[in-house]
């Protein structure tokens, strides 16, 4: 197909001038928009009032479709139970793998409850969830891994909490909004998560990999002591996450750790928990300047 | 139960696929709202669609430009990377300013084509789109903050292939959208 003939300007001044003011309109977005990419990228937060804007507008729309798509889900998954020998099975296949990582952490608890006694009085038993939500979107085409909620500041979501689905958690909320908030996953790069082996205490970093994958680097290098299959579950420091909570499971081992698969998949999951922030004042002191002395009556803004 | 051949192209020349022809035109209001609007309801679909642990799901307003763009030249105007890019960033979860600078640079790269190549096909086009949702795609993925290596890039893979093979499915449908902005609704006195 040939071009319109109207981008033939001819000699018409008019259509060469529209023409002209065409490309330079559109140089200039192309300028506009490396500014206000080197602006976002210089300082994240920069456009997040746009952002949450935008995302309280379409976030009734993203709660129907999150019915939608857990309803249209079940029912595949019934009709798929019917073609494998009855929908039973499924229940049950599933019913086990939620018991097998349920054992890990139970595992887990048990190691940490007696290692926690030893040293102090800690309380920590199950966190009471801030507020439960659907996760009502997500950032599908791009790169980042971020989730939306259908909850926020109104609900009590402040950044920094943990989220977590029944597998285990999922992230934490970056940016609130009143009523949505943001959600880093796991399978982010720009996510870290302290995590150790369920069955001892080998300590390494979860650092998303971007393509689905974490990938599990030891703190203690040396002889890699993982194997694949390995649970790896959260290990409390830093914070933010409480300890014993399942995170991965590992795949594939490499020269400093391990390549692991995420075990609560944000893409199989309906509804969320949103936790507290383990130990507020170790994320309040981690934010202090190195300079500044780390005490009760330390000022943190 | 034909008509009398007479008749039928009689009716012919009353009526054509956008409705009736005398008496009516198309509304000026349909005529900018289905290119912009469908191109803006393509950045939110897959915004609410899936909640992936890869990204997999083509970008759809890309897309959506790239069909109006090359399906229907003139359409949409060569400045939109600025308006829609701005309304895509607000969902894609990409720095703000991402796609304002990679929607103005592919229109301009298919401006820059289109003079080079003025006759061409589909399979012309198919191969304009596949270049352009991969080299946004592959430097989305660079601007977007995140750590660069191999292993997000190949992680890409598949989001590229498919929105390539989307290309055809959505540049059907902006010929679809395109009937529907053309019909003739306005009733003229």
């Amino acid at each position: 197909m040939a071009p319109p003939s109207s981008r033939r300007s001819g000699h018409s001044r008019r259509a060469q001038y529209g023409q002209f003011t065409g490309y330079v309109l559109a140089s200039i977005g192309a300028l506009v928009g490396a500014l206000l990419l080197g602006i976002s990228l210089f300082s994240p937060r920069a456009f997040s009032g746009l952002r949450s804007t935008a995302t309280e507008t379409v976030m009734p729309v993203g709660q129907g479709a999150a019915v939608v798509r857990s309803e249209g889900r079940s029912w595949i998954e019934s009709v798929a139970g019917y073609l494998r020998a009855g929908s039973q099975n499924d229940a049950l296949k599933k019913e086990v793998e939620l018991a097998r990582i349920r054992l890990a952490e139970a595992e887990a608890l048990k190691q940490e409850n007696a290692r926690l006694k030893s040293l102090l009085q800690i309380d920590d038993s199950d966190m009471e969830p801030v507020v439960v939500s659907r996760v009502v979107g997500s950032t599908a085409t791009s790169a980042r891994r971020f989730a939306y909620l259908g909850v926020g500041s109104r609900h009590g979501v402040r950044p920094g909490m943990p989220v977590r689905s029944p597998r285990g958690f999922i992230g934490r909320i970056l940016e609130v909004s009143p009523n949505t908030a943001r959600v880093l996953l796991f399978t982010d790069t720009e996510s870290v998560v302290p995590v150790r082996r369920v069955k001892d205490d080998v300590v390494a970093f979860a650092e998303g990999r971007g393509d689905g994958m974490i990938s599990v680097r030891l703190i203690n290098l040396g002889i890699n002591p993982l194997k694949v299959g390995d649970i790896f579950v959260t290990s409390g420091a830093g914070g933010f996450f409480r300890p014993g909570v399942a995170v991965a499971i590992a795949t594939e081992l490499t020269d400093d750790g391990a390549v692991a698969r995420i075990i609560s998949d944000p893409a199989a999951t309906d509804f969320v928990s949103v936790e507290p922030i383990f130990q507020p004042s170790t994320v309040k002191a981690a934010r202090v300047p190195p300079d500044v002395p780390l005490g009760e009556s330390t000022v943190i803004e | 139960m034909f008509a009398p051949r007479h008749k039928r192209r009689f009716r012919l020349a009353r009526r054509d696929a956008y409705g009736s022809r005398i008496n009516r035109e198309p509304s000026p209001i349909l005529l900018a709202l289905v290119p912009w609007g469908s191109v803006m309801l393509a950045a939110i679909i897959p915004f609410i669609i899936i909640a992936t642990a890869v990204p997999l799901v083509p970008p759809l307003a890309l897309l959506f430009l790239l069909g109006w763009r090359l399906v229907r030249p003139g359409v949409i105007p060569v400045w939109a990377g600025l308006p829609l890019g701005l309304w895509n960033d607000l969902f894609s979860g990409q720095p703000f300013g991402c796609s304002v600078l990679l929607f103005s640079l592919t229109l301009l790269a298919i401006e820059i084509v289109e003079s080079r190549f003025p006759w061409r096909d589909f399979r012309q086009d198919w191969w304009t789109a596949a270049l352009a949702l991969t080299a946004n795609i592959i430097l989305g993925a660079i601007f977007s903050g995140a750590k660069v290596d191999l292993v997000l890039i190949a992680g890409l893979g598949p989001q590229v292939l498919l929105s390539v093979l989307a290309f055809p499915i959505v540049a059907r449908m902006v010929a679809d959208l395109d009937k529907l902005r053309l019909l003739r609704v306005r009733v003229v006195d």
